[in-house]
């Protein structure tokens, strides 16, 4: 019974969310995706520029994210001595039970004038010729959330992927050392190459994570409602714009808006878990 | 042979590098917060309510007690429930929907909590028309639900058949094996779980935002705007004032002590456990 009514309750949300947003639909149709317009006072909306600051941001986030989180699964299961690995596992899940307004306060004070003081004259002269990183930094904007990004989801990773490296059989790994392996060589073949699938999973769950953050990414990123195509230049992701403009939306066709970037949210980080979980599924039985 | 034996040194090193950096923005985030945070707490902002901009002093007891407030609204409604659900899926769930049930509890722990903040206020606020503390737990009741029922089905399966079989033996039916055995014997572990999402749910800020809203006063009232610490720190962060960034710091000081305490003690209670 009380199954069913959590289903029926799951569902009703579902319906009530389309429902919120049914005047955006009807009215922008399908074309409110490509639409790079963002005005509450014409009531004109197209949620491009969101769309893409979420894009790009979880897409540096996890570039940043994924090798060193592999990497120090890898260091805490297979090189450092079993107690320390132990500590810094436990470090390491506390990044995930940081608040993430805590993340956000860090980033503008800490994080933000850091990257306007240090990090972009260094980007500037090496890689200043890419388009990518140029105009002003003030400091906050797309690099910043997207270094908190990836802070933040290495926890996700970095735990999936140990688990994924426990399941390897002891004898696997010293078969390859007895073989005569070094031990890069020995992760390489016995560890990398069969968690492959796995890893990918763990990464893809990260990028859900990543794809809904809210808080950190609305305080550091600048929301700027204009595209940019240089990654210093502030941005807006969906969830941010949601937390920015929700509570004092000034007309309901701004509203209904906003709820059609949540449920466009709800649509891509349930795919995108979906898949994750599909991925592990299929791929990787054992776990 | 050297070349093998080079690219070994080369790829443990950077293992070992990168143990290390991961530890870096932790370490630089706590004593950042610990340094501005302790500094800015006194016994003033633990019990005393906010004072108008330019006037120095004033706290954030308010929002603390706001945060406990729908920490336990969120709580009371959702641990009973994702105690009962995780039961369920655990020693009843058999069919497909069960298995459905099961996807769509996994599924509801990846939705952003902004969506979920969308849903509590389409759900109580809208019907009501106004914003208020029950629409705010209901918010941090759909966070803690999933967390407290997968938990509860994770521990409840590590229960061996035998354990149930003999108190079937003993005489007792289903519902008593349920109760007296399983949940009254596996409390410590459920109650970890419990505490976990608890402190999950404490320190969100995203799903309070149009629900409990914030208030600068004390407000004890079910239908009211309730502050709570994430949304006030959020409030005073982004604010020109230096005397409100000053007690955000003050405010994340002690929400990552209420939170990051919360998470270590009940990981430290488990490990004595087991």
């Amino acid at each position: 019974m009380l199954a069913i009514a959590i289903i029926m309750l799951i569902v009703s949300l579902a319906i009530l969310l389309f429902k919120l947003s049914l005047p955006a639909i009807s009215k922008f149709g399908i074309g409110f995706i490509w639409g790079q317009v963002w005005n509450p006072i014409s009531e004109e909306f197209g949620a491009l520029p969101f769309i893409l600051g979420t894009l790009t941001t979880s897409f540096v986030a996890l570039l940043i994210a994924t090798p060193l989180s592999i990497s120090v699964a890898l260091f805490i299961s297979e090189i450092c001595p079993k107690k320390i690995g132990h500590i810094i596992g436990i470090f390491v899940e506390m990044i995930a039970a940081v608040p993430s307004i805590v993340f956000g306060l860090w980033g503008i004070f800490s994080l933000a004038p850091w990257i306007q003081n240090s990090a972009t004259p260094f980007l500037k002269s090496t890689l200043g010729f890419l388009p990518l990183f140029q105009g002003p930094s003030y400091g906050i904007g797309v690099l910043a959330a997207s270094l908190i990004l990836a802070i933040m989801i290495i926890p996700t990773i970095s735990s999936f992927c140990r688990e994924v490296f426990r399941t390897i059989p002891l004898q696997t790994k010293e078969a390859a050392l007895a073989l005569g392996a070094t031990r890069f060589e020995m992760i390489k073949i016995t560890i990398l190459r069969p968690s492959f699938s796995g890893m990918i999973g763990g990464v893809v769950l990260g990028l859900g994570r990543a794809l809904g953050e809210t808080m950190a990414v609305a305080m550091v990123i600048g929301n700027s409602h204009r595209l940019a195509i240089s990654i210093l230049a502030p941005g807006s992701t969906m969830a941010s714009v949601i937390a920015n403009e929700y509570a004092e939306a000034s007309n309901a066709m701004h509203m209904a808006s906003l709820g059609y970037i949540a449920l466009l949210l709800l649509v891509v980080t349930l795919m995108v878990n979906g898949l994750a979980r599909f991925i592990i599924w299929k791929w990787s039985p054992k776990i | 042979m050297i070349l093998r034996k080079l690219k070994n040194y080369l790829f443990l090193c950077l293992m070992t590098l990168s143990g290390v950096a991961v530890l870096i923005p932790l370490i630089l985030i706590i004593t950042y917060v610990i340094k501005m945070g302790a500094s800015s707490l006194n016994w003033q902002f633990l019990t005393h309510l906010p004072k108008p901009v330019g006037e120095s002093g004033g706290g954030m007891f308010h929002a603390i007690l706001g945060t406990l407030y729908l920490v336990s609204l969120g709580g009371f409604m959702a641990i009973p429930l994702g105690v009962v659900l995780g039961t369920y899926l655990s020693e009843l769930g058999k069919g497909w929907m069960a298995t459905f049930l099961r996807h769509a509890i996994d599924l509801f722990t990846g939705i952003p909590s902004i969506v979920i903040g969308i849903f509590a206020y389409v759900l109580v606020v809208v019907p009501l028309k106004q914003f208020s503390a029950l629409s705010g737990g209901v918010a941090l009741g759909i966070i803690i639900l999933p967390v407290v029922t997968r938990t509860t089905e994770e521990i409840l399966k590590l229960v061996s058949n035998t354990t149930r079989e003999a108190g079937l033996a003993l005489g007792l039916n289903r519902t008593q094996v349920i109760w007296h055995i399983l949940i009254k014997g596996n409390r410590a572990g459920i109650f970890t779980g419990v505490v976990l999402a608890i402190s999950r749910a404490a320190g969100e800020t995203a799903p309070l935002l149009f629900t409990a809203f914030g208030n600068s006063y004390f407000s004890y009232g079910l239908m009211q705007p309730m502050a709570s610490l994430p949304a006030q720190i959020y409030t005073y962060a982004t604010s020109p004032f230096e005397e409100w960034q000053r007690q955000a710091w003050a405010g994340s000081f002690v929400l990552i002590l209420l939170v990051l305490g919360l998470n270590l003690s009940t990981r430290f209670f488990m490990r004595q456990k087991s």
